[in-house]
């Protein structure tokens, strides 16, 4: 009904056309051939299906209409509308505010100024900008814009056809790009893998690429060897299969039970009596009380109901299920197999042996990969703790609050970026930022409370806590509950390809150098300062130390306030990485705690060697078990809790006198 | 300090009294149960909000049945029991009619028993995973058939995608999401290997590895898609390493269930357009009603505030619930019930939503691509997909069907004919 | 032995009077027994506090008599929870399941029976199969038994690993720490077979039982008085005597307890094993009340929250820790329960719901600076027990240490 009015409509559409086209000068759009041809095809235009679009492609790309390729570019781009009163198409070059300006296709004159609540925008999804940009290849291989070469060459390489090879292959000797060139020639031999003539062609290409780590050559490859498992009657497979292995049914590969499974998939064995069809068999022939000879209030035993069963079969009432000596036979006269779905061996051969030359190698790189992760992991991990190390390690005072300065700098970080737009210069700010504002709540916290509690550490503990869930709390209230946008300048943005499967990101680098920094500045600072001096020295024995003229306050007051000022920074860092929400630092406080727990207690190295282990730890259950990341930690925290048992005092213990208790 | 602490014993002698005096019925009273504090309150606050601005918006049009509404604000905390608590104190001590509530599916689970036990009213506005239909909630939000189904749909149909990875926070939502997308997948023939299936906690930041597992999908040559059930500020770390990762919208596709304006509003999205999101609801949505919500929302709320899909669920359900009032003249929950039944309420995106005798609405499905400013271009919309309690695609619940009208029954079991019970599973 | 057990602790008569009191005065002022002047989910908060007193007791014990500053008793709280909640849930379900199935055509077979419970309880989480650690919930005795061995055997194996390599102080509160999020974290997986992070619901709804919630909240008031006044007793015995003495005195000077040729390990397993299990059982009457637990409850947050109530209240005394726990918890509920009117500045307005967790905060670091005795020191002012010749000061190093009103014992 809809269809036939909008055809209607149509028609009167283009029939009042000439009449307003006395009207206006410029000649009317409808008059076009590019136009008329989009008109033809405007139903599945309008649809924007990837599924019906192809025709509709195929006609504009096939026209030979100097405007083909102008249309196909807008049409991807999202730039081609519709007037909502005639159907027509136009394009659109820019839109400012409620107007659209609107150009023409046939000659790409430009029509005006007109309201956009009159036009349509046509949304190709990416699966019809897929094949729009695949049908443009043939225009832009040979482009002089090299982005557009490009493009032609990522559309290929997404869903590339046996149809664009020639087209590839012509291109490539006239590439005067060589990074384009060297992309033309690797594409060209990957779709030879795939669509090449002959099978020699083939097995070259597929040689070629002999421990190549790209994923696009798995990509090609895999599909080749790709099996299907399959039954069939006899003791040997048919000999038009490209058959990868027989297997034996009971064997490791193929249990039994699958085995049966598979024919009766495959329609050469009757299916086996499931519970639920016993019992609709029995429900169905229920007959004065009783089914298959057995009483119905007794058939809550599955004896019972096998009997009753067995009572249907014997009256016909029912059909005999396979028994153990049936699925016996049925197995012993069938085959079982896997077969290739390319039917050439000798490719399937070249390909399983490519792809082993490259299995190895992708093994090694990806336990790099995997050591890559546990590293920026553990970098992180000791981001967090490395302000507990000195405020906890060295001062011995448990600071619950610790996360919260961690959120403390995430949140400077995105005020400063409110106030200063440039990223990279609000970043520079922004760490100085935070250890300031961090530092000054260290020092006040130090000095309003920590000092009262020196002697009752188990005490400072409650009281941070309670300086904890406040500060938690007044974040929400200041910064609202929803996380806040921290962004990394542009810098920082993307990752450090090495290759196909080891990668990491700048980010990530960016953390682990911080880390390292904070490492060499801690060591300089407790090892070669007099503050690091003043502070082994309060913290040994606060009374001597006084005795031999340090003020203990003033030296308590500062460590604490540069342990919380490097939380500050951390945060940023961490905000950076991650997400910036008034729950931040809850995330890290016990992860925190075990980091120098378990590192050991006073000890830099100590952290460091924690966060490692605990990084690498993490990362490698993940390994084992890739589908579960929360079992990852809670293995984790159970061997921590092992690993602490067995050493209580951390992997550095201190030794003598210095260990205090 | 003496002081202080009998400040506070005062203040809990006079809590007693005041959670046991009684209130006067010259308003209507509506109960509000969203998490202010607690992981939770990031989503929740704005439906608080939500409800405020809805309801002063009806009390200046006059109210309802002549009598103004009175919004009770309670904070759960994001404290599964407490929301239980909560409930019953809305109902037995403040009285409230109706109460519109809740988020996770855990705190709903939660409210449940309370609230069938009193014979509440809650409207529900947050998309989940379905396998419910309670005589006491109406449930505004998507049920998989409404969001997940469609979305995968698009994925086979329109993008050809054969590999799917189906990443989730582990909680019910993803859980159940993914075993009926699990279920739906096999039937559209894509085998079990095809399928990657992986749960983080809460919070999880640390991507790098899912990410590049997720790459590392695409080596037998298959296109690879992303179904993300990833909840709350967890998936700013997962876009911010997926940008890191420079994962193109063309190579692998995302499409989230959970992520929305306002989880955009916590990154920069430059590096993510094209990655994609299901709803009923987008704020780009053109319509005059939309634009009129929106207008009134940043007004409320502030200018830089967005509006988002279970917004659109409170307003479709608030609106929905007063013309049912109006329409049963009292707010007695049994009338309102069954003068619900076949409500119809405008969308905001255009066409009419009608609440289903199975307390689910039918609403149309949006598919929305993300941009550079946030906020996302809408590139399909279906017609009005009406919301099935439980889902065709698990064996053991296609056979369920629930309809409060004729059957009386929120979990019929069709194959028997009888009634598996009256009552919710919870 | 008895006579005088009490007639030293003359605070324990008082306790149990008013415990009695308070639970005669609920009860008349009920809805199911009573007057109604007291609604029932208020009924229920005071049965929730009940249960929190007595974890409290707990936790006092462990802490403020041993010296254990555990930040992991809420795991075991949590334990006794799931435990009960597994019956709770598998034999209402039952119920269902065998109601419905009896419509059916022919009766169902034990196994069928099993796997529609299974599907009932699972299927929210897409499961349908029994894991193991369901294989006694159809036994309401075995469980119970449960609710006392399961936390009572992890707080052994914990604590014997722990005390065995002399893990304390400090490091002792981060590993208990640990332990509980290891376990909340283990819960939160589908695989633990407890329904992730959906938890165990519905538990308020006794199987069989029809009596409406007015009543059952009654009686698990009752219960749960019943339980914190016993609690109260066995930890006013266990500290009481020498045995008591042995434990303070670990608290305050551990390796003299050791030279002393005491075996301090042993005290302190059996101190927090036994801990363990009053904290299980209070958790097994809690959750009945609360209605659902899930692994948030044994968050590690829920354990440092305790050690704040016994702190606020006053550690070292029991009756300190009931006032903490009671106080601190009806006060988060009446603010965060919308009823308290916003104080308007002007300039700002202040939300209760908002600032009330900041108040809260505030109000933790003065208690800890100005009143280390918690609020149990007022009644030492009250009594006057200040005034003697030590000017208050403890005979210990440490606060926290021997108080003169213990020395006098």
């Amino acid at each position: 009904m809809n269809r036939i009015l909008r055809a209607a409509l149509m028609l009167l559409a283009v029939s009042a056309m000439p009449l307003v086209a006395q009207t206006t000068p410029t000649p009317s759009p409808i008059q076009a051939p590019i136009q008329a041809l989009l008109q033809e095809h405007r139903e599945t235009i309008e649809k924007s299906s990837r599924r019906s679009i192809q025709p509709a492609i195929d006609a504009i790309r096939d026209s030979g209409l100097p405007a083909a390729k102008l249309v196909l570019e807008k049409w991807g781009a999202r730039d081609m509308w519709q007037r909502k009163s005639d159907g027509l198409f136009f394009y659109v070059e820019e839109v400012a505010g409620s107007d659209l300006t609107l150009f023409d296709f046939a000659d790409s004159t430009q029509i005006g100024n007109l309201p956009k609540s009159d036009f349509k925008q046509i949304k190709p999804n990416s699966g019809i900008q897929g094949l729009i940009a695949l049908s443009l290849v043939k225009f832009q291989l040979s482009d002089p814009d090299p982005a557009r070469r490009g493009a032609a060459l990522d559309a290929l390489a997404r869903i590339g056809e046996a149809a664009q090879l020639p087209a590839l292959r012509a291109s490539i000797d006239s590439e005067p790009d060589p990074a384009l060139k060297s992309r033309k020639q690797r594409l060209e031999r990957l779709m030879t893998i795939r669509f090449g003539e002959t099978d020699a062609e083939r097995i070259a290409a597929i040689r070629h690429f002999a421990g190549d780590l790209g994923v696009d050559v798995r990509g090609a490859l895999n599909p080749i060897t790709a099996t299907t498992r399959r039954a069939a009657p006899g003791s040997v497979p048919p000999q038009d299969m490209n058959v990868a292995r027989i297997l034996r049914p009971g064997g490791e590969a193929l249990s039994r039970t699958e085995a049966y499974d598979l024919l009766i998939a495959a329609g050469l064995a009757p299916a086996r009596l499931t519970i639920a069809d016993q019992r609709a068999a029995l429900i169905a022939n229920i007959n004065a009380g009783s089914s298959g000879g057995v009483a119905v209030s007794a058939l809550d035993d599955p004896a019972a109901r096998d009997r009753a069963y067995a009572g249907l079969v014997v009256a016909g009432l029912a059909p005999a299920a396979a028994t153990g000596t049936e699925i016996d036979a049925a197995l012993a006269a069938h085959v079982f197999f896997d077969t290739f779905a390319e039917p050439a061996r000798p490719v399937t051969d070249a390909a399983q042996e490519t792809l082993r030359s490259i299995e190895l190698k992708v093994g090694i790189n990806q336990s790099l990969d995997l050591a890559l992760d546990a590293l920026s992991l553990a970098s992180i991990y000791f981001l967090a703790a490395i302000g507990l190390a000195i405020t906890f390690g060295v001062m011995g005072v448990i600071n619950m609050a610790h996360g919260e300065f961690i959120m403390m700098g995430a949140y400077t970080g995105y005020v400063v970026q409110q106030v200063i737009p440039d990223y990279t210069l609000s970043l520079i700010v922004a760490i100085p930022c935070a250890f300031a504002v961090t530092f000054a709540a260290g020092v006040a916290m130090e000095r309003l409370v920590i000092r009262w509690l020196y002697a009752r550490p188990l005490e400072t503990l409650l009281a941070t806590f309670g300086i904890s869930i406040a500060l938690q709390q007044l974040a929400k209230n200041i910064f609202g509950t929803q996380a806040r946008p921290l962004t990394s300048p542009a810098w920082l943005d993307g990752q450090m390809v090495i290759n196909d499967v080891v990668s990491i990101s700048y980010i990530r680098i960016a953390i682990f150098v911080l880390a390292l920094i904070f490492l060499g500045f801690f060591l300089f600072l407790m090892k070669k300062t007099r503050l690091g001096l003043e502070t082994r020295a309060v913290t040994q024995n606060p009374k001597m130390a006084a005795s031999m003229g340090i003020n203990p306050d003033r030296v308590n007051m500062l460590t604490f306030g540069l342990g919380s000022g490097i939380a500050g920074i951390a945060g940023v860092a961490i905000g950076l990485y991650a997400k910036v929400t008034s729950e931040l630092g809850a995330d890290y406080i016990v992860q925190s705690f075990m980091t120098v727990v378990v590192g050991g207690v006073g000890n830099i190295w100590g952290t460091l060697l924690g966060a490692t282990m605990i990084g690498f730890l993490q990362k490698g259950i993940e390994w084992f078990n890739p589908s579960n990341t929360l079992a990852a930690q809670t293995y984790m925290i159970v061997f921590i809790i092992i690993f602490i048992q067995f050493r209580p005092r951390g992997i550095i213990a201190l030794k003598g006198r210095a260990a205090g208790d | 300090m003496s002081q202080f602490l009998k400040t506070m014993l005062g203040a809990a002698a006079g809590s007693l009294m005041l959670s046991t005096a009684g209130f006067a019925a010259d308003t209507i009273k509506i109960g509000v149960l969203h998490s202010l504090s607690g992981t939770m309150a990031i989503s929740e606050t704005t439906l608080k909000d939500t409800m405020l601005m809805l309801i002063d918006e009806q009390n200046k049009k006059g109210g309802v049945l002549g009598k103004q509404l009175e919004a009770v604000v309670v904070d759960p905390a994001s404290d599964w029991p407490l929301f239980a608590e909560k409930a019953r104190e809305l109902l037995t001590v403040s009285d409230v009619d109706v109460m519109f509530g809740c988020w996770t599916s855990v705190s709903r689970k939660s409210v449940l028993p309370v609230i069938e036990e009193l014979n509440g009213l809650l409207f529900y506005p947050v998309q989940y995973e379905g396998e419910e239909s309670s005589k006491n909630v109406f449930y505004t939000g998507a049920a998989p058939n409404q969001q997940a189904i469609p979305a995968t749909d698009y994925y086979l149909e329109e993008l050809g995608v054969e590999k799917f990875a189906l990443l989730g926070t582990d909680y019910v939502y993803p859980r159940t999401t993914n075993n009926i997308l699990e279920s739906y997948l096999k039937t559209k023939g894509i085998p079990a290997e095809d399928i990657f299936v992986n749960y983080t906690p809460f919070g999880h930041s640390d991507w790098s590895k899912i990410v590049a597992d997720v790459v590392a999908l695409g080596a037998d040559g298959k296109k690879v898609g992303v179904i993300s059930t990833i909840n709350g500020d967890a998936n700013i770390g997962f876009y911010k390493e997926l940008a890191a990762a420079g994962i193109s919208a063309d190579d692998i596709p995302v499409v989230a269930f959970s992520v929305g304006e306002e989880e955009l509003s916590g990154l920069d999205t430059s590096n993510l357009v094209g990655h994609l999101a299901a709803w009923n609801y987008f704020q780009s949505a053109e319509s005059d009603a939309n634009a009129a919500f929106i207008k009134q929302w940043k007004a409320f709320a502030g200018e830089e505030r967005v509006t988002n899909d279970p917004m659109e669920a409170h307003f479709i359900g608030f609106n929905m619930w007063v013309n049912a009032v109006e329409a049963a003249g009292t707010t007695d929950v049994d009338a309102v019930r069954a003068a619900m039944w076949g409500q119809e309420y405008p969308n905001l995106t255009g066409g009419t939503a009608v609440m289903g005798t199975n307390h689910h609405l039918s609403k149309p499905v949006l598919i929305g691509e993300i941009q550079a400013d946030g906020q996302f271009d809408i590139i399909s919309a279906t017609e009005p997909v009406p919301g099935d309690a439980w889902t065709d695609f698990l064996p053991e619940s296609a056979v369920l069907k629930s309809d409060w009208n004729d059957l009386d029954c929120g979990m019929y079991n069709t194959a028997t004919s009888s009634c598996v019970q009256q009552k919710s599973n919870y | 032995m008895r006579q005088s057990f009490i007639f030293r602790n003359p605070s324990l008569l008082i306790f149990l009077a008013c415990l009695a009191g308070f639970t005669l005065a609920i009860t008349l002022l009920s809805h199911a027994y009573g007057s109604a002047f007291i609604s029932t989910s208020f009924v229920k908060t005071l049965g929730k506090t009940l249960c929190l007193c007595l974890v409290a007791i707990a936790m006092d014990l462990v802490w403020g008599y041993c010296g254990i500053l555990s930040l992991g008793h809420f795991a075991f709280f949590g334990l006794g929870g799931y435990m009960i909640g597994m019956w709770l849930m598998y034999a209402r379900t039952e119920l269902i399941i065998v109601q419905s199935l009896a419509n059916a055509p022919i009766p169902a077979t034990p196994q069928e029976l099993r796997d529609a419970i299974g599907t009932q309880i699972f299927g929210v989480v897409g499961s349908a199969d029994f894991p193991a650690i369901w294989m006694f919930a159809h036994s309401f005795w075995a469980q119970m038994a449960l609710v006392v061995l399961v936390p009572g055997l992890l707080a052994l194996v914990f604590g014997w690993l722990a005390f065995r390599s002399r893990v304390t102080g400090v490091y002792l509160s981060i590993l208990t720490q640990a332990m509980t999020l290891a376990l909340s974290l283990y819960l939160f997986q589908n695989e633990s077979g407890l329904r992730g992070n959906n938890g165990l619901s519905g538990l308020q709804n006794l199987p069989g039982v029809t009596a409406s919630q007015d009543f059952i909240s009654i009686w698990f008031l009752w219960a749960s008085a019943l339980a914190l006044g016993l609690g109260y007793l066995l930890a006013a015995w266990v500290v009481s005597g020498k045995f008591g003495s042995v434990v303070r005195g670990i608290r305050d000077d551990e390796a003299r307890v050791r030279f002393l040729g005491y075996s301090v390990e042993g005290y302190k397993l059996f101190i927090f094993t036994l801990t363990a299990i009053i904290a299980a059982i209070a958790g097994a009457l809690y959750y009945p009340q609360a209605g659902i637990i899930n692994p948030g409850e044994v968050a590690p947050i829920a354990s440092i929250y305790l050690a704040v109530w016994v702190a606020i209240g006053g550690r070292g005394r029991l009756y300190g820790a009931v006032i903490g726990a009671a106080l601190v918890s009806l006060v988060s509920t009446w603010f965060t329960g919308g009823l308290v009117p916003s104080i308007r500045l002007g300039f700002y307005t202040i939300d209760w719901v908002d600032w009330w967790l900041v108040l809260l905060g505030l109000s933790f670091v003065l208690v800890t600076l100005f009143a280390p005795k918690g609020i149990g020191g007022l009644v030492d002012l009250i009594a006057g027990r200040l005034v003697p010749n030590r000017h208050g000061a403890d005979y210990g190093p440490d606060t926290g240490s021997l108080q003169e009103s213990e020395g006098r014992e």
